[in-house]
């Protein structure tokens, strides 16, 4: 019996144990097979990598042969020029593709893939007159508007810009400028570099450049959809607008549409801070004399936060938006601080069958708020209780006038429309408009003051473009300052560009 | 069996191919657009940045393509200059290192074809010409298959787990290209020698492929809009030389092309160099240049 059983049972073992390697088998068959599958692959791109490589060295050999055609072509052109009479060769290479250079071909200084550099020289020139007398600074705010009556130079504008090295971007802008006095000036009008790929939607930028607030103050005047800057951009940013030596960070953010937020720090002095620390070369600004430091501590930077996102209205509309701010010092007081904010707005329409970007629309606006927070001052200078000559007395007492601490607060802004309404012509409307919230102290011991006081400026112009390297413009401005009156300007703009034209940023 | 062992794990890592994402990749121009969505199919999802009805010289630089330019991995671009007027700033807000010159998903389609008309001398006296020589070399079939390789090897670079896929795709594509090709030569052998007009000089490569001279301008120079006595130059000379055809880009001015038609005898041709551009192009490259073809065979015999 018990034997019985462990035979039965060994038996049953074995049995089983004869399954188990009969499944083993089929596995081993299987994975045998799965082997030889891959092994089949394997040999199968071998075999494309090899008639890869093939066809490589077939386009290498083609190639070279290419090389050794234009090289007895160069000893041809060589053998013809050793002719005692030498033919010309021929104008245009249609035909023959790319030639290697030779002595006689142009060296090439700018372009896109040809160099390390584009370069480009930019005119923008002036003509006209006014019925206002006081045309420079005083009708026309922008250090680029014309500025007298005749001829002015805008400015002529050198561009430098490339690829650094794979982690930046430069540019500079060298701006010439002639001024009302004949008298050449020279800025550094933009110097800086840019990151190109920063991890995490990040960007730097940092040196000398246009701080962006708001849509007008970070372009350049050869740019512009008019002759002059708009009152707001004068009277607030100042003629030669809000820029300065810095450091700029920006993110894009994650969202489905474009939206970006810029955050900028530059020093705060200078006279491209306008509404800031700048000294207004020593003469009064806002009622009161302006005293200005180098940058002693972090609070005496411009910190300039701005937030854009942009919209696709439809296939052939986009909106663009912007808010943008502006805090830091100004120089009339040792805590004298200055808010600028700003929004803007840009819409354009352009046609999914537009010839050279013709026919289009475009509408653009920017409102600005200036709190100006104006420091106590004493306009007893020398401190000797008299009234010397340059102390002011507005109120006739005798006495050097002590101004109190005062918040100035000032606002403005500009709409304009432009349509280009058939290829290379544009016709443009522009309104304009800033004023003060109220009547300062100082303004009613002194009088109201023209950098204060509302006013309102109309100008519709046409614009012809023979190409894009070239423009001519006719403005009209109808200016009506308050205390004033009402003053006629017409100009003509004119425009040559030469070399690399920049890429036009939306 | 050490040999086995290795080549199983070299399978295996080859075969891990777990659902992996398609491969972004965005076309600035919709010829590009097309060739790569031949090349990636499935394993791709391709954006084109201009409208294959607009000039592709003057395409807006909208912030929205900033975004799609930041999120891709790729970009096709022609590489000669058509898109330097607004392709700058939009890499440059993109800040894509995958997308910088030299990247792997900065593909230049332009590698490996010879460009013609390229000046010897730049003057912009004489118009608006690229530097780099006629960027609108794709007309040519043969040049469009040297991109389709371009971007197959550029993708398969990319995604090495579809290689295949890419570089069977590019081989199909250049099959059925070599076939048609045959086929749109010899509908257009007859024709071989004859002029036609059109409004912008973007066919150096097709007349060369196909012997037919597109050689007489609307334009005086390119990029500079036609003057009356410019036109009045180019109804003469068709007359004289008997030109039948004029072809016309849809964002081109149609009512000049019509005038100078009506004026000479000849027949306006609804042209593109994009899919898309004109209706029932909207299959892709082939397709595209099937329509030309045809289209043009058929209006220089009507006459």
């Amino acid at each position: 019996m018990k034997l019985k059983t462990i035979i039965v049972l060994s038996t049953a073992l074995c049995v089983s144990a004869v399954g188990l390697s009969a499944q083993e088998a089929k596995q081993m068959e299987q994975l045998q097979q799965q082997l030889r599958q891959m092994q089949e692959q394997f040999e199968k791109q071998q075999e494309l990598q090899r008639q890869q490589i093939e066809g490589l060295r077939k386009q290498i050999e083609a190639l070279q042969k290419n090389q050794a055609a234009a090289s007895s072509e160069q000893e041809k052109v060589r053998q013809m020029m050793e002719r005692p009479i030498a033919a010309a060769p021929p104008d245009t290479a249609a035909g023959l593709g790319k030639k290697p250079w030779r002595p006689t071909d142009p060296l090439r200084v700018f372009g896109g893939q040809q160099s390390y550099m584009n370069i480009s020289f930019d005119g923008l020139f002036a003509m006209g007159g006014s019925t206002a007398r006081d045309i420079e600074g005083g009708t026309q705010l922008g250090g680029h508007d014309p500025t007298q009556r005749g001829f002015t130079l805008q400015n002529l504008e050198l561009t430098f810009d490339g690829a650094v090295d794979p982690y930046f971007r430069g540019q500079a802008n060298v701006v010439l400028q002639i001024d009302s006095a004949g008298e050449t000036i020279i800025e550094a009008e933009e110097a800086y570099l840019e990151t190109l790929s920063l991890p995490g939607r990040l960007q730097l930028k940092a040196g000398q450049y246009f701080t962006e607030f708001g849509r007008h103050n970070p372009t350049h005047p050869h740019t512009w959809g008019f002759v002059d800057t708009p009152l707001v951009n004068g009277r607030f940013l100042g003629g030669d607008g809000l820029r300065n030596l810095g450091a700029r960070a920006s993110w894009l953010l994650p969202t489905p549409f474009y939206s970006e937020l810029f955050f900028s720090v530059q020093n705060g002095h200078g006279e491209t801070a306008h509404s800031f620390r700048n000294g207004h070369e020593g003469g009064p600004f806002l009622g009161r004399l302006h005293t200005v430091n180098r940058v002693t501590s972090p609070g005496d930077f411009i910190f300039t936060p701005r937030y854009a996102a942009s919209f696709e209205l439809t296939d052939a509309q986009t909106l663009l938006l912007g808010a943008s701010a502006a805090f830091g010092k100004n120089g009339s007081g040792p805590d004298a601080r200055t808010q600028l904010y700003g929004v803007d707005a840009f819409w354009k329409w352009k046609p999914a069958n537009h010839s050279g970007g013709f026919p289009f629309v475009s509408w653009q606006t920017e409102a600005m708020l200036r709190k100006y927070s104006a420091g106590a001052f004493n306009w007893d200078l020398n401190a000797d209780g008299i009234l010397d000559p340059g102390e002011q007395d507005g109120d006739g007492d005798g006495v050097a006038d002590i101004l109190p601490r005062e918040l100035l607060t000032d606002y403005g802004f500009y709409s304009q429309l432009s349509y280009g309404f058939r290829p290379g012509w544009v016709a443009g409307l522009r309104g304009d408009y800033v004023t003060r919230s109220r009547q300062a102290v100082y303004e009613a011991l002194y009088g109201d003051d023209a950098d204060r006081l509302a006013r309102w400026r109309v100008s519709p112009n046409l614009t012809w473009y023979p190409s894009e390297f070239s423009k001519i413009r006719l403005q009209y401005n109808y200016d009506r300052r308050d205390r004033v009156g009402t003053d006629h300007s017409l100009w003509l703009q004119f425009e040559f560009l030469l070399g690399a034209h920049a890429a036009h940023k939306f | 069996m050490k040999k086995q062992f290795f080549l199983l794990a070299v399978a295996l890592g080859l075969s891990a191919t777990s659902a992996h994402a398609k491969l972004n990749v965005i076309a600035t121009l919709p010829d590009l657009g097309a060739l790569a969505a031949e090349i990636g199919g499935d394993k791709v999802s391709v954006t084109t940045l201009a409208r294959p009805t607009e000039d592709p010289h003057f395409v807006d630089a909208k912030p929205s393509f900033i975004v799609k330019l930041n999120r891709a991995d790729a970009l096709i671009e022609g590489g000669a200059e058509l898109e330097t007027g607004w392709l700058p700033p939009l890499l440059e807000g993109a800040r894509n290192a995958k997308l910088a010159p030299g990247a792997p998903g900065r593909v230049r389609c332009n590698q490996g074809v010879q460009l013609l008309e390229v000046p010897t001398t730049l003057d912009r006296a004489k118009g608006d010409i690229h530097a780099a020589g006629n960027p609108h070399y794709l007309m040519d079939p043969l040049n469009a298959k040297i991109a389709a390789q371009t971007i197959a090897d550029a993708f398969a670079q990319l995604d090495p787990k579809s290689a295949e896929v890419f570089q069977a795709n590019a081989k199909k594509f250049a099959a059925t290209l070599e076939t048609k090709l045959a086929e749109w030569q010899k509908l257009l052998e007859p024709f071989k020698g004859r002029h036609v007009v059109a409004y912008h000089n973007s066919w150096p490569y097709f007349s060369q492929r196909f012997g037919v001279q597109v050689d007489l301008f609307l334009e005086p120079k390119p990029g500079i809009p036609p003057s009356p006595s410019h036109l009045a130059g180019v109804i003469a000379k068709m007359k004289e030389e008997k030109i039948r055809v004029i072809f016309v880009e849809p964002h081109l001015n149609r009512k000049i092309a019509e005038t100078v038609a009506r004026n000479s005898g000849a027949a306006v041709v609804e042209a593109c160099q994009f899919p898309g551009g004109v209706k029932g192009t909207e299959g892709g490259y082939i397709q595209m240049m099937d329509y030309l073809v045809h289209t043009l065979a058929k209006a220089l015999a009507d006459k």
